[in-house]
């Protein structure tokens, strides 16, 4: 398939993953993903692959847990309060170190908040979200197109790096209808995974486990993950930026946020307002460096959120006090408008500077 | 000399970390016999749980995973779903099964999920320091319970196999004991049935549930653990096949 085809979010996702080899999907109805396992109960035995209902969130990410066990790419999906559930499952898949996809199309919170676009899961996405000592790679795609690009990429990483890999969409990407181009790519060059639970057949036995109990274990179990995650940092970071060689002001927004941000910047610099913007693609690995890099000449950030503040802190700990971070969010399933973003952007401006 | 008796392969040969007079041996015992004598251990996975036996990967020698608290029969079904080809058992013990994993154990059976289920019950929870189970039997004294536990605060005892067996999607379902080995040889028996069950594609979920002593936080010797099974579980737990 390579023809521009319209499709929702959600089921452009589930294509993608089944495009991408996904041999099972596990999920539980939750509002506003539902399209998702809709979609994956029809077309995963249309490819005679693996679709189970499960009773809650905690088994889909544990019947996730069990086919990665076994080397098969599985994925579930959710919004907030199943990815919430999903949690402890998550820790275990990083103590075990199994890959798995997990899409969270947010919605607002706390609680059962309501079902409108947010982007306040963040924290729980790049702080790990479960207990322990560990991370996800986390993408923050902005487009239905993006969503569908960085699928197959999600698979690969988790495969290559043994983790899970978080997708943070919204309700916005998840119900809006797109162009979009589908295509299967080429795999990267993948480890064999040997680790596998596939019968001990002509070998000695698989241990797929989370537990180190003899002293000093869990420390050196902790140590090798943490070089893996360094690993991901190093080479994994992807971020867009726009207009920033000459801006005043760099706006700092991901996802759907992003997409307003754009819309805002270009109306600025119709204005002659000198404001570019960094988008994080990867939320983890942060784009650190770039951002660090910006702040290097005298300028002003904002970072525009659907939530109270969460990425602005990982925006100031790239700055690291070089320059002033502003934040503009609106949380609770509010969507920031044009126009809001563009009195920030002119509040923010330094009228000295511009007259030169 | 002949050979009447010897380790099963499957069994490994190491040093045991179970307490004295704990039934958890026999029952790894049991199920490596019948992964030998069905010759499936290179296609067997077995799944522990959390609890004593979260080491059953030391003492069973196939392909083993260690996963969360109540959760096995979710891990499992995502194995058996995506390797029909396989044999998937899990291991779990009365807190992990009858308490917080009463969702997962239910619905499983309920879709009719191709495992075998070993389901050991002991009346506790064992290696968290002897605290009330839901199959502590009234009056018994556990580290939650110091006056013995009460209908009034505590419920009663609760039957899981009874429960499954209503489930059409549970094949077959029988309460078994270690308590003599009149008892461990019919005990052989259910656990490999259950597995046979499987082997042969059988449509649903088959689980062998094991009255086992834990003799440490009974606070009884090794011999007074194996009668108290005898003379008070039993009369809780009646012995028998409650499905299939």
């Amino acid at each position: 398939m390579s023809e521009r085809i319209l499709m929702c979010g959600n089921e452009a996702l589930a294509e993608a993953a089944i495009i991408a080899g996904v041999d099972a999907y596990f999920g539980y109805p939750i509002t506003p993903q539902n399209e998702i396992p809709a979609y994956m109960s029809r077309r995963m035995p249309e490819e005679g692959r693996v679709f189970v209902q499960s009773e809650s969130e905690l088994a889909a990410i544990n019947m996730v847990f069990g086919a990665s066990a076994t080397g098969k790419r599985a994925m579930t999906t959710s919004s907030s309060p199943g990815i919430s559930l999903m949690q402890e499952g998550i820790s275990y898949l990083a103590g075990a170190e199994l890959p798995a996809v997990v899409v969270n199309v947010m919605r607002g919170g706390p609680g059962l908040g309501n079902i409108a676009p947010s982007q306040g899961d963040y924290f729980q996405a790049t702080r790990g979200g479960g207990h322990g000592d560990y991370r996800t790679i986390v993408f923050g795609p902005s487009s239905v197109q993006e969503l569908v690009n960085c699928i197959p990429l999600a698979f690969d990483l988790a495969d290559e790096y043994r983790m899970t890999v978080v997708v943070l969409a919204d309700g916005i990407l998840g119900q809006m209808m797109e162009p979009i181009v589908l295509e299967k790519k080429p795999r990267r060059k993948l480890p064999a995974k040997d680790w596998a639970l596939t019968g001990a057949k002509d070998r000695e036995q698989n241990i797929v486990r989370s537990l180190w109990l003899p002293e000093g274990a869990l420390e050196k179990h902790n140590y090798k993950l943490k070089a893996k995650y360094e690993q991901v940092q190093k080479n994994e970071v992807i971020c867009e930026q726009y207009e920033v060689d000459d801006a005043e002001i760099i706006v700092v927004a991901y996802g759907v946020a992003a997409r307003i941000v754009r819309g805002a910047v270009n109306k600025a610099r119709e204005e002659g307002i000198k404001v570019g913007w960094i988008r994080p693609v990867t939320l983890w690995p942060f784009p650190t460096e770039q951002i660090s890099k910006a702040a290097d000449e005298l300028r002003i950030f904002l970072t525009v959120e659907m939530s109270c503040g969460q990425m602005v802190e990982d925006v100031k700990l790239a700055i690291a006090g070089k320059a002033p971070v502003v934040l503009y969010g609106r949380p609770g399933g509010s969507i920031p408008t044009v126009e809001e973003i563009l009195d920030k952007i002119k509040q923010l401006t330094i009228p000295t500077k511009r007259a030169k | 000399m002949k050979t009447v008796f010897t380790r099963t392969p499957t069994l490994k040969d190491c040093p045991t970390h179970y307490c004295p007079g704990c039934g958890h041996g026999i029952a790894h015992r049991l199920i490596a016999e019948t992964i030998d004598e069905l010759g499936i251990r290179g296609r067997t996975i077995g799944i522990a749980p959390v609890g004593c036996a979260v080491l059953a990967y030391n003492y069973l020698d196939v392909d083993m995973v260690e996963v969360a608290h109540g959760r096995p029969p979710a891990v499992a079904t995502g194995m058996k779903r995506t390797n029909p080809d396989k044999i998937i058992f899990s291991y779990q013990g009365d807190g992990d099964l009858a308490a917080i994993g009463t969702a997962e154990i239910i619905h499983a059976a309920h879709r009719g999920e191709q495992i075998t289920v070993i389901f050991i019950n002991n009346a506790v929870f064992g290696m968290t320091g002897g605290q009330m189970a839901p199959t502590t039997v009234l009056g018994q004294v556990t580290a939650t319970t110091p006056q013995g536990r009460q209908t009034t605060s505590e419920g009663y005892p609760l039957q899981v196999s009874e429960l499954l067996a209503l489930l059409p999607g549970a094949i077959y379902v029988e309460r078994c004991s270690v308590y003599n080995p009149a008892q461990i040889r019919k005990t052989k028996k259910a656990i490999k049935h259950a597995f046979e069950l499987q082997v042969s594609g059988a449509q649903g979920l088959s689980l062998v549930e094991v009255l086992s002593p834990c003799p440490v936080y009974w606070r009884m010797t090794p011999v007074k653990a194996m009668e108290w099974i005898e003379n008070e579980m039993t009369k809780v737990f009646p012995l028998g096949r409650l499905k299939g």
